[in-house]
């Protein structure tokens, strides 16, 4: 069964509801950008006016949603023939193109400039870094180029604690370069592990996918590489003060989860376990990132408010 | 005769139902927008004006 028949005939008659503009702009991926941003801006030195700091978060995320509508606008093409994406807005014709362009575009530079304005051009200056990156760097170059594609284009999801605290500090710093170096090193073995499974539709639009280009072995072995890179640079915040012994705790026991899993994803290459193995590394993946970021989150409102 | 579409064209319930909150959300985020850089200006301010501080 064709894709084209299973998430039926593109409608074009139809007029594009508010909830298909919601889902140009990934709010899946939203929901961790925000996050990841608000920890940030907790655990910054420093503190920001509850108002400001309210902009900034919606700024960033209306951001992140931009780049994500301008990702479905230039993926068009390829989402149309990968079941995982065949359902968005743009591949069943609620939304044209140049609607997600103009929707995309707007949204960039208004957040842009309302970070820029509101808050301080530091933020609104890595804002537009973080846009710019996962479309021109991510979508447009690397993405059907090489198979490291989210390797670098991972820089783009690496980006919003930098900006979060960027809004608070007004500057860049080690701390933050550090949560960015987490995220950075977090997605590679993440999106892997789906590619794992979904290589097949990966192969089928031409995206050159380590799976696709280098074979599974090749790509379970990264995994390996990178979960062994992230555990220890995920405990690093306990030691340079960002995070608490809560912090210590969850990252060391995660982490062994973590290193648990890819290991099983190595080890297991054959039929039905192999791809059972990666679902659970993708999955326990996101839990990983939101808990580390959670507890960085609670430590930081606990001392906040009640140290 | 020709094919010419009319216009306006009148549009169905269902897709003029649609055209109306999608209308209303950018109403909605216009007004967000004025708000949050009405009240940022306060914020930015501050005491400063009671003060008279330029």
């Amino acid at each position: 069964m064709s894709i084209q028949s299973e998430v039926g005939q593109a409608d074009l008659t139809l007029e594009p509801s508010v909830g298909d503009f919601i889902q140009l702009m990934k709010p899946r991926v939203m929901t961790l950008v925000v996050f990841t941003a608000l920890a940030a801006m907790l655990v910054a030195p420093g503190s920001i006016n509850p108002i400001l700091g309210f902009i900034a978060i919606v700024s960033i995320a209306i951001g992140a949603g931009a780049s994500g509508a301008l990702n479905m606008w230039y993926d068009a093409d390829i989402d149309a023939r990968m079941a995982r994406t065949a359902a968005r807005p743009l591949p069943r014709g609620r939304v044209t193109g140049d609607e997600a362009l103009s929707f995309g575009g707007v949204l960039s530079v208004g957040s842009v400039l309302t970070l820029g304005v509101l808050v301080n051009w530091t933020a609104g200056a890595l804002l537009a870094v973080t846009i710019g990156f996962y479309l021109f760097v991510y979508t447009m170059w690397l993405k059907r180029r090489t198979p490291y594609n989210i390797v670098i284009g991972g820089a783009a999801g690496a980006f919003p604690p930098m900006v979060g605290w960027a809004a608070v500090t007004g500057s860049i710093s080690l701390d933050s370069i550090l949560l960015f170096l987490i995220i950075f090193m977090w997605t590679p073995p993440h999106f892997w592990a789906l590619a794992l499974y979904r290589c097949r539709d990966y192969e089928r639009v031409g995206v050159p996918m380590l799976p696709v280009v280098a074979g599974l072995p090749e790509t379970r072995k990264q995994i390996l590489l990178y979960s062994i890179i992230l555990v220890p640079l995920a405990v690093v915040p306990y030691f340079t003060g960002l995070g608490g012994i809560a912090y210590l705790v969850s990252s060391v026991v995660l982490g062994a989860v973590f290193l648990g899993l890819a290991v099983r994803v190595y080890f297991t290459t054959e039929g039905r376990e192999a791809d059972t193995a990666a679902r659970r590394l993708f999955w326990f993946s996101i839990l990983y990132l939101y808990v580390l970021f959670a507890v960085l989150f609670s430590e930081a409102i606990f001392h906040r408010f009640f140290a | 005769m020709t094919n010419d579409p009319k216009f306006p064209q009148r549009l169905d319930p269902a897709a003029e139902k649609i055209r109306r909150r999608r209308s209303i959300a950018i109403a909605l985020t216009l007004g967000f927008m004025v708000l949050a850089f009405y009240v940022a200006t306060f914020v930015h301010l501050g005491g400063n004006v009671a003060k008279g501080v330029m």
